[in-house]
């Protein structure tokens, strides 16, 4: 498995039968294609519907039914449609189980930087500030570093999304959680050594007593 | 009443410096046929409201790109680079709110609230120069209502009555929007006569519709 493909199949691991899920775009998109059949995993689209299905063939393109990135989609069986006001509902009021998103930058605090570079790139939060405070559990999935750069730090340095509202970090390097104490590395794919992935980390991890290792097959 | 308008009448309404609402989730929804329109009538100077920045060729990145719009109350402006371009260049005031909020602003706006109170942006640059209410140990954002001068909605089947019924994904902040506006405008994918639109499946009522122009 590639790099990305790893997390994807990871971040799946935390999925559970009856979860209303929002996957952020990109690499959370990809969680999708490692959901077990017959688990029955409700995906949220920010725009505006639950029971977001598979893209559309080519033939069978519908305009009036995209992602919240605008990409034409297709619905599924049991899925409803809402207007904006209530899609937030779903998300701030607490009714997504899980959103899985990238980040920029993560800290030992649980926050997210995931929004801006000042100066760089300015496009805008969208739904990002508000899934990362209504969602029960916030995943973040994402390469360990970015060219060699530590991505984890002990503090943000880029405009935050949110304060402390992160639960979980999974990378290809390692699975984090984020606890009172700071953030606990739980899983470590073999293929590293725990000091290799402190190296690529400047926030300090937590050896986990149980430390488990990552499935990469 | 005859609601119904033709494109040159329904935006003979809309002047320079106006502040307009518009429908649509990345150009999903949003009446084409009123941007194109605004484009060829060059009204400048324009307060934009809506959920993103666009598309340079599609929904309402074509006024960015023609340069009417002063400032734009948006959540995502990363699909219409013209966006970034003009803010960089201080031809543009961009001011990004974050979805969830945008979408209760308008809500509030519509609904005679003055505003409302989210935990969303709460330690982050969203809370500069807002008020911060702690309630039951809980901090909140005091995020005030928006309104507009006019509201252009894209509806799927509007009746010449003007109930709307919107299809699929195309709802999302039209409903909204059609609460909180001065003018609200439709543009009707197909109009129908009055009755054929199921009551149960009206989505924004007709009393919240001005014109009704077919697109």
């Amino acid at each position: 498995m590639n790099v990305k493909e790893i997390i994807a199949k990871r971040v799946a691991k935390e999925l559970h039968d009856g979860d209303v899920v929002n996957l952020g775009i990109g690499l959370p998109t990809m969680v999708a294609n490692y959901i077990p059949a017959d688990m029955d995993v409700t995906f949220q689209s920010e725009n505006g519907f639950v029971g977001l299905g598979p893209a559309p063939e080519a033939d069978n393109v519908d305009m009036d039914l995209v992602n919240a990135g605008g990409q034409p989609v297709t619905a599924i069986p049991g899925a409803a449609f809402f207007d904006s006001a209530v899609s937030f509902s779903i998300i701030r009021g607490g009714h997504v189980d899980v959103t899985v998103l990238g980040a920029l930058q993560v800290d030992e605090k649980g926050n997210l930087a995931n929004w801006m570079i000042p100066g760089k790139m300015v496009p805008g939060m969208g739904g990002a500030m508000d899934l990362v405070v209504g969602a029960k559990k916030v995943i973040i999935s994402m390469t360990h570093t970015a060219k060699g750069k530590a991505k984890i730090l002990k503090e943000c340095n880029l405009p935050l999304t949110a304060a402390g509202q992160i639960n979980m970090i999974i990378t290809e390097m390692a699975v984090m959680e984020q606890t009172d104490k700071g953030l606990v590395l739980t899983e470590i794919n073999p293929e590293y050594t725990v000091e290799e992935v402190q190296a690529a980390t400047e926030a300090t991890l937590i050896i986990s007593d149980d430390l488990k290792k990552m499935d990469i097959a | 009443m005859n609601k119904i308008k033709t494109l040159e009448e329904a935006m003979s309404h809309i002047e320079d410096g106006m502040s307009i609402m518009i429908g649509g989730f990345m150009a999903c929804g949003t009446p084409e046929k009123f941007m194109d329109a605004l484009v060829e009538k060059g009204v400048k100077d324009l307060t934009i409201i809506a959920n993103d920045g666009g598309f340079p060729d599609r929904g309402l990145g074509k006024l960015i790109v023609n340069k009417q719009v002063k400032r734009l109350v948006a959540s995502h402006v990363g699909l219409n680079p013209e966006v970034g371009n003009q803010m960089n260049t201080g031809e543009l005031d961009c001011e990004l709110v974050p979805q969830g909020t945008l979408a209760e602003q308008i809500r509030a706006g519509g609904n005679g609230l003055g505003g409302i109170l989210t935990p969303t942006g709460v330690g982050t640059v969203v809370e500069d120069g807002k008020e911060k209410i702690e309630l039951d140990g809980k901090m909140y954002l005091l995020e005030k209502a928006i309104k507009a001068d006019i509201a252009l909605i894209g509806g799927s089947i509007v009746d010449k009555k003007g109930n709307v019924y919107y299809n699929k994904s195309t709802k999302n902040f039209n409903p909204l929007m059609a609460t909180a506006a001065d003018l609200v405008i439709v543009g009707a994918e197909k109009i129908v006569e009055v009755g054929e639109i199921n009551a149960n499946d009206v989505m924004t009522p007709a009393l919240f519709v001005d014109y009704i122009v077919e697109v």
